[in-house]
Parts: C-alpha cells; sequence; structure tokens
C-alpha cells in the first residue's frame, strides 16, 4: 500500500510550562488512511492532534501539509478540520446554521450550501434534522451532527480528537462501524485519537501507539497487537503475559527455567529478553505433557471464553482465556505454539523505548 | 401537628409580609393625602402635581438615569474586555487581579466614597456630573466582570476552536460563538450595574459636589428637613415603576426574568458588601 | 495569544487610579495633620469620648442588627426550601421587591409611622407609652434591620434551597429527626450562606451614617454620621480619614473572623 505522503511531521518537540510532552516526533501519514493515535493520558497523542489542527504550535520541528510547511498556519487556512471531544456544537445556532457555518464563512451560494447540508445530513443518517436545536440531541447525534459540520467542507483530513469518549458502550460500537462507513465513502484521510485500544484496533488501517511523548510503535492492527515492540505496546494493546527470559539461542527460549520452542531469531545467544504471550495464545493440558506445570487458581466466566490464572512454581500468575473450564485447584500444564510466542529486546534506558520511531 | 406547624409558618410569613410592607402601604396612602401632616385631611393628588412641576426633581431624575446608563453601558464594555484579557492571564495573576478588582464589592460604600473623594481633590477635579460618572464606573465593572468571568470561562472552548477550524478568523469566532454564549453574564452584568448606579447615594453623596443632584442625593437633602409628602409622592410612583417594570420584563420572558431577579438578589446583596 | 492578555490591562491601570491609589490617599491622610507632617493624632482621636461613643454604639447596634437579621432569615429560608418552587419564587419576589424602592424612602417610609402622628407612635401612647420613638437606638436598629433583612434572606435562601434532597433523606434514613437534620445536616451546609449573610448585614450596619440621620432625630451619632461630618461639614479630612481606617480595621477584622469558618469560599471574599 505504497501511497502518496499527505502529512509530514518533522521532529516536533513541545513542552508546556517546562514539562516536555513531545520529543523529537516524526510521523508520515498517507492520503486515505485511517490512523489512529493510541495511548494513556498525558502520552502527547492530543498534543500531536492539534499541532496538526493548528492550535499549538510546536516548539521545534515543522508541520508539511503536501510538501509545504504548514507550521504556522493558523487552523482557519488549514485544508483540514476537526472533531471536537465534547462535540463543541454552537448552542445559540440551529443544526442547519452548524453546518452552514463554514460554508458562508467561505460565501459559497444558499443553493450550494443547503445542498451541502442535505447531503451531510443524511450521510450521518439525520436527515430533517435541519432546524432542531443542538441541546435536545442525544450526544450521538450531537457527534454526527459535528462530524457532519466538518465534512461539508471537503476536508482532505478529519481530525478526530476522542469522538466517542462520552458515549456509552453499545453506542461507542455502532458509532465505529459509521466512522469506516464514512471514511471509506468520503475517500479522506482520518486522523482520530483514542485511549480505547479496541477501538483502534477496529477502525485504523495504521496504529501509533505513544507513551510519554515518544512513539512506540507505528502498524497495522494485526502487527501492533500480535508483534508488539515492547512491553509497553504488550501491555497497553490487549491482555498480555509479560515474563522475564533468556534467549537460549535461535528459535528456542528459556522461561521460569523451562524451554520453549520459538519463530524468533537473532537476538544472541544466551540473552535476557522480554516475552510477550496473549491470554487466548495459551492451550492448557495435563500435568506434564505442556512446558510448564501450574495450578489453576481463579476462574472467571466472561461470556465467550473463562479467564483463568494459572500459577507456575515460579510464583508467576498466568493470565489464560480459554472456552474449557478447569476448576480452581486442577494441576495443569502450559503449551504455547511457537509463532505464538513474541520476543522482545529489555529496554536499556527510558529512551531506548524510544526505539521504532521509523518504521 | 403538620397543620399546626403550617398554620405557624404562614403567619410567619405573614408578620414578616407585614413588617416589610406596611411603611411603603403607608408612604403610599399618605401620598394622596390633601394635608401636609399625618392627620388624613382628604384625597388628593396635590403633591404629585407640585412633583411634577419641581425642576429640581426633573433634573435629578434626568441625571440619575443617564448617569446610571452611562456609568453601565461603559462598566459594560470594560468589563467585557477586560474578561477576555483576565482568562488569558496565568492563575497566580488572575487571582491579584481578582482581589483587586472585588476591593469595591467587600469595602464599605462609605469608605470607596471618601477615597474617591480625597482622589478628586487631590488631582484638582471640581466634583460634578464627571466625576459621579466615573465614581459610578469604578464600582459598576467589579458586578460586570463578576458576573461575565465566570460565564466565560465555563464556555466550551471547543465551540471556538470548532469555529476557528471551520475557517473563522478569532475575532468572527470571538463574536459568532463566544459572546452569545456569555450573553446571558453580559445582560445581567449591565442590569446589575445599572441597578446599583441607580440605587447608589453614599458614593454619589461624596463625589457629587455642590452643583447636581441624583434621585437619592436630592431625597437625602430633602427628607433630613422633616415631612415632606411630595418625597411619599416620589417613593409612590418609583414603587409602582419598579412593580411594572418587573411585571413587563415577567410577561416578555419568563426565562428571563429569572436571570433578572437573581441578578438583582445578587445585586441588592453584593451591595452591603 | 500574548495580545489576549493585554486586554486587561487598560482595566488595571483603571483599578489602580481609582481603587488602589484613593485608599492609599486615606492612609495618607490619615497619618498626616494638616501641615503633612506625620502623626498618630488622627487614629488616636478614635479615644476621645466624642468618637469612643459612637463606635460603641455603631457596633452595638450593627451586632444586634445582624443577630436579629439572622434570627427572623434562618426560619424564613428554612420554610421557602419547603414551599413548592412555585410559591417559594413568589414570596422570594415579594420579600425582594421592596428592596426596588430607593434606600433612603425605605427608611423615610418609618418615619411617617414612627413620627408624630404616625400609626404605631398613636397606638403606643394610646397605651400609655411616654416619649419618642424617633431618636432611639431601638428606632435605628428597626431601620438597619428593615433595609439589610433582605441581604441576610437571599444569601440563606441560595444556600439552604441548594442542599441536596437526598442528603436530608440519608440523614433521615440514618435515623435522624427534623430537629436534628435541622441543626446537624442544614445548619452545617448553610454556613457558608450564613457568613455572606452575616457580613452583608454587618458591614453596612456598621458603617451606615444615612439610616441614623433619617431616624435618629439628629440625637443619636454613629460612627458613620462622625466621619460623614469630618468630610462634608468641618472639612477635617485627617481626622476622617484616621476614623475611617479605624473602621476598616474592624470591618476586616470581622471578615477574617467570619473567613475561618468559611472552608467553602464562598463569600466574595
Amino acid at each position: 500500500m505504497k501511497e502518496k505522503t499527505l502529512i509530514t511531521l518533522e521532529h516536533i518537540s513541545k513542552s508546556f510550562d517546562g514539562e516536555m510532552v513531545l520529543d523529537d516526533l516524526c510521523l508520515d501519514i498517507h492520503e486515505n488512511e485511517f490512523v489512529t493515535l493510541l495511548g494513556p493520558s498525558g502520552c502527547g497523542k492530543t498534543t500531536t492532534l492539534r499541532i496538526i489542527g493548528g492550535f499549538v504550535t510546536p516548539d521545534k520541528g515543522k508541520v508539511l501539509f503536501e510538501g509545504n510547511d504548514i507550521t504556522n498556519l493558523p487552523p482557519y487556512q488549514r485544508e483540514l478540520n476537526t472533531v471536537f471531544q465534547k462535540y463543541a456544537l454552537f448552542p445559540n445556532m440551529s443544526i442547519a446554521e452548524n453546518i452552514a457555518f463554514g460554508l458562508k464563512i467561505k460565501k459559497k451560494s444558499k443553493e450550494y450550501i443547503n445542498d451541502k447540508i442535505k447531503y451531510a445530513l443524511k450521510l450521518v443518517n439525520l436527515e430533517g434534522y435541519e432546524n432542531r436545536r443542538p441541546e435536545i440531541l442525544s450526544g450521538g447525534q450531537q457527534q454526527r451532527i459535528a462530524i457532519a459540520r466538518a465534512i461539508v467542507n471537503e476536508p482532505k483530513v478529519l481530525l478526530l480528537d476522542e469522538p466517542l469518549g462520552a458515549l456509552d458502550l453499545k453506542l461507542r460500537q455502532d458509532m465505529q462501524y459509521e466512522l469506516i462507513r464514512l471514511k471509506n465513502e468520503l475517500g479522506i484521510t482520518f486522523i482520530y485519537v483514542t485511549h480505547d485500544q479496541e477501538e483502534a484496533l477496529t477502525m485504523s488501517d495504521k496504529i501509533v501507539v505513544m507513551n510519554q511523548g515518544y512513539i512506540q510503535q507505528m502498524g497495522t492492527p494485526e502487527k501492533i497487537y500480535n508483534e508488539p515492540e515492547n512491553a509497553f505496546v504488550a501491555d497497553f494493546v490487549g491482555d498480555s503475559n509479560i515474563v522475564d527470559a533468556v534467549f537460549l539461542r535461535d528459535e528456542l527460549v528459556e522461561i521460569f527455567g523451562a524451554k520453549f520452542p520459538c519463530v524468533d531469531k537473532g537476538f544472541g545467544k544466551n540473552k535476557p529478553v522480554d516475552v510477550v504471550i496473549r491470554p487466548e495464545d495459551i492451550d492448557l493440558l495435563e500435568p506434564g505433557k505442556g512446558s510448564l506445570d501450574g495450578v489453576v487458581t481463579h476462574i472467571i466466566f466472561k461470556g465467550v471464553h473463562y479467564e483463568m490464572e494459572v500459577r507456575t512454581p515460579d510464583g508467576f500468575e498466568w493470565l489464560v482465556h480459554s472456552t474449557d473450564m478447569f476448576p480452581v485447584g486442577t494441576p495443569v500444564s502450559i503449551h504455547v505454539d511457537p509463532f505464538d510466542i513474541q520476543i522482545m529486546n529489555k529496554p536499556q534506558s527510558e529512551d531506548e523505548e524510544a526505539i521504532g520511531v521509523e518504521e | 401537628m403538620k397543620k399546626l406547624k403550617k398554620f405557624f409558618g404562614a403567619a410567619y410569613l405573614g408578620l414578616i409580609f407585614v413588617f416589610l410592607y406596611a411603611p411603603i402601604v403607608t408612604l403610599i396612602v399618605y401620598s394622596f393625602n390633601s394635608g401636609k401632616g399625618r392627620q388624613w385631611t382628604g384625597f388628593s393628588f396635590t403633591w404629585y402635581e407640585k412633583l411634577f412641576n419641581s425642576a429640581s426633581i426633573g433634573n435629578a431624575v434626568g441625571n440619575t438615569l443617564s448617569i446610571a446608563l452611562l456609568s453601565s453601558i461603559i462598566a459594560t464594555v470594560i468589563g467585557v474586555i477586560s474578561c477576555i484579557g483576565i482568562n488569558a492571564l496565568k492563575n497566580k495573576s488572575r487571582a491579584v487581579y481578582m482581589a483587586i478588582n472585588n476591593i469595591p464589592l467587600l469595602n464599605s460604600d462609605l469608605v470607596t466614597g471618601l477615597s474617591l473623594m480625597l482622589l478628586f481633590i487631590a488631582v484638582g477635579v471640581t466634583s460634578g456630573y464627571p466625576t459621579v460618572l466615573l465614581a459610578h464606573i469604578t464600582f459598576n465593572v467589579p458586578y460586570v466582570i463578576l458576573s461575565v468571568l465566570p460565564r466565560l470561562r465555563q464556555t466550551n472552548k471547543s465551540a471556538y476552536e470548532a469555529a476557528i477550524d471551520l475557517g473563522a478568523k478569532p475575532a468572527y469566532a470571538f463574536y459568532k460563538v463566544v459572546i452569545p454564549e456569555i450573553m446571558p453574564g453580559i445582560i445581567s452584568g449591565f442590569l446589575m450595574a445599572f441597578t446599583m448606579s441607580l440605587d447608589d447615594f453614599i458614593i454619589t453623596h461624596f463625589t457629587k459636589g455642590p452643583g447636581i443632584n441624583t434621585i437619592s442625593t436630592l431625597i437625602y437633602s430633602e427628607v433630613r428637613r422633616g415631612v415632606k409628602p411630595d418625597m411619599n409622592a416620589l417613593s409612590t410612583i418609583m414603587f409602582l415603576s419598579a412593580i411594572v417594570l418587573l411585571v413587563l420584563s415577567n410577561l416578555v420572558s419568563k426565562k428571563q426574568v429569572g436571570e433578572v431577579k437573581a441578578a438583582a438578589g445578587e445585586k441588592k446583596s453584593k451591595q452591603a458588601v | 495569544m500574548k495580545n489576549k492578555k493585554l486586554l486587561s490591562l487598560p482595566y488595571l491601570i483603571w483599578m489602580i487610579g481609582f481603587t488602589v491609589i484613593p485608599l492609599i490617599l486615606i492612609l495618607w491622610y490619615g497619618f498626616v495633620d494638616s501641615t503633612g507632617a506625620f502623626t498618630w493624632d488622627n487614629i488616636l482621636a478614635i479615644f476621645r469620648s466624642e468618637h469612643l461613643k459612637p463606635l460603641g454604639i455603631s457596633l452595638a447596634l450593627s451586632a444586634a442588627s445582624t443577630v436579629l437579621c439572622l434570627l427572623i432569615g434562618y426560619p424564613l429560608a428554612l420554610i421557602l426550601r419547603k414551599a413548592h418552587i412555585k410559591k417559594s419564587g413568589l414570596i422570594i419576589f415579594v420579600f425582594i421587591l421592596p428592596m426596588w424602592m430607593n434606600f433612603l424612602l425605605r427608611t423615610y417610609a418609618w418615619l411617617n409611622l414612627l413620627d408624630d402622628g404616625g400609626l404605631i407612635l398613636n397606638i403606643a401612647q394610646a397605651l400609655g407609652f411616654r416619649g419618642n420613638i424617633v431618636g432611639t437606638n431601638g428606632a435605628i436598629l428597626l431601620g438597619m434591620v428593615y433595609n439589610y433583612l433582605p441581604f441576610m434572606i437571599l444569601p440563606l435562601h441560595n444556600s439552604i434551597s441548594a442542599i441536596d434532597d437526598n442528603v436530608l433523606n440519608a440523614a433521615r434514613d440514618l435515623g435522624a429527626n427534623e430537629t436534628q437534620v435541622n441543626t446537624r445536616v442544614i445548619l452545617p451546609l448553610s454556613v457558608p450562606g450564613i457568613i455572606s449573610g452575616v457580613t452583608m448585614v454587618f458591614v453596612p450596619s456598621l458603617t451606615t451614617f444615612v439610616i441614623s440621620d433619617i431616624l435618629g432625630g439628629r440625637k443619636v451619632l454613629l460612627i458613620g454620621n462622625i466621619i460623614e461630618q469630618e468630610f462634608s461639614t468641618a472639612s477635617n479630612w485627617n481626622l476622617g480619614s484616621g476614623l475611617s481606617l479605624i473602621l476598616m480595621v474592624f470591618i476586616l477584622i470581622s471578615m477574617a473572623i467570619l473567613n475561618r469558618y468559611d472552608k467553602e469560599g464562598s463569600t466574595l471574599a
């Protein structure tokens, strides 16, 4: 998927009141991509979005839009629009007036504006809402209007700042599909900010995992989930068991004294590493039949599967998801298929965690 | 038991009601008395005629209204502009700024009036209409700021950013999005300032000089000289016009009158401080 | 972004010119004599009996009026809380309405009842009362309570009506009877209202000269009258300023005491 680069962030740094929020961040965003900036609060994801939107000026670095430097261009001159976290509809205007706001500033004709309003409302499934007031709409409806208000301006990029954060679970899931559909119909770039890993995995073409002002990893949802590059990513995206291990040699790793075959190569010999194993990748067998023996200590029914904890002799509690039920106290043995074992270098220092800025 | 309690409650309200309105009712009744004394000598409009033919009262009414209107408009403009600035200040400087802003509210009117009088004397300005106007603006701005600033701080910052994002220049975005949102605060600030100015006596007393009078200062000089039935008539007119104004605004908009009443109440309660 | 801050500058200059400098002027005048030399005399003048007595009366009357307003206003605010919202709105309106009449006229209105030929004096005399009502401390106290009662009622009403019903129900659920609900829940929660009410009644009562002018019959002088006379008729601004400084000290002390009880910081201070 080699596509034209639309936005480039070059060595962006930003601090607020002496506190470093972004440190030398570089990022390319391609045309027609759904990019998600994912991370815990305070990781710099919203600041990155606001720098792209023009609401924050970086201390260092450049923002390029189709190759042109727009670092110091005010928001109202940028060819992108934002959907804000709390909708930010204008309470003193009707729905139609809200949607028409940007078009009126651009001095579009009345017919053009009316057509656009109709089209946008149809796109967000709120036909006939022109004359209502924002405050009588539900949160989900307000969010759709906010999206409609942004897209009538035909931006090349739509920035979305945790737009589903204030909605309840069911609505949030519906809106995720809605957003994917919208993106496909409009054929424009979406840059999406969220702290919800499930949201990111569901919608994105590309996920950018951020923490403490650094990009931790960048890649497709599958890559981020299956091949996390460090413990932070593994821990933040999905449930995982992260354990200390020793990389004995190519395709063999030792965990708590037990040898596990794996598929990774090139980590050296007898080198300490971190290993990530997803809970659903652990198979529980009869004692002695797997690689590592243990006892089930907790079990919770979660609907699609049971969530269990298995304590191994070294004291580690393994998180295991399985459709089979093993009562508390059952002796079991842990088996993991070689390709389900993800090996990661141990971080040398904090800076080391930032490795992987470039893909 | 419950009925008894209710009865006492109602009786209590009734007593306070009588306490509050007895003097006013007496005043209204005396305003229609034909004689000058406190003996009822018959119904007449004498005192109203006298009132309407008095040039000094006409002057005072004119001064009061023009000072109230001018000072509250100027105070509203200054207040709103300052609020935008205050909102951009850092917490610490904002706290200092607001502390100075609150001085006239916390200080007694007596001290505020005296200090302004000393100021005007110190810089050699002859007291008169302009000094009263300056004094009124000075005590009016804090009310505007106190009612606008919380609104401004509550405004959804994203709405302003959204407007800019959609192509509006900052000034246009402010006018189109922020001003409508803080409008209730501006209106109640203006009304507070207006009524404060209308009602002020003490500060006007010290800053007016001998040449001019407002209604308050005129009443002061009159009532100190004993029984003045034309003042009864003036009270009646002022009280009735207050009722008419309040009822009218009630008819205009139920919602807005809540704000006005709240503002009036706040004003009155803040006035004391 | 920087130019927005500049918008706060004009009014800052205004405040310095019309609020801060005038207060410094009072301070200055209070500490110099007519030749401009430093002196404590204007401050110490408060200990002269012709000043000390008015100050005493002012303090006593303003304290009394504050207590009376609180005693009258608190039950009223409790009744208003229990009343139906629509009804309580009307009651509030009725109780605030007199405030729309000019302050001086409101005070003057009492003269019609209390002075010679007034209804109340007539009734009192019929009952065997000899003497005058106007010109007594009682008349001035009445004027203070009448004028400032709404200042007490409003903040009390605001804080008491804002108390969440669920909190009271929780107290009842936990076994509190109505008296206990009033004293252990409503009373502590209404402290901010009490404090603003007390400040709003005490400060203007302490500094008033209008009420005593009108209802005092030239017999009762309050500290406010003394200061007003020093400025308007006696033209001794130094003495007037010195005495105002004393008054300000009392105001500051009362606010400091009240603020200690005001954890919420909900008064203007």
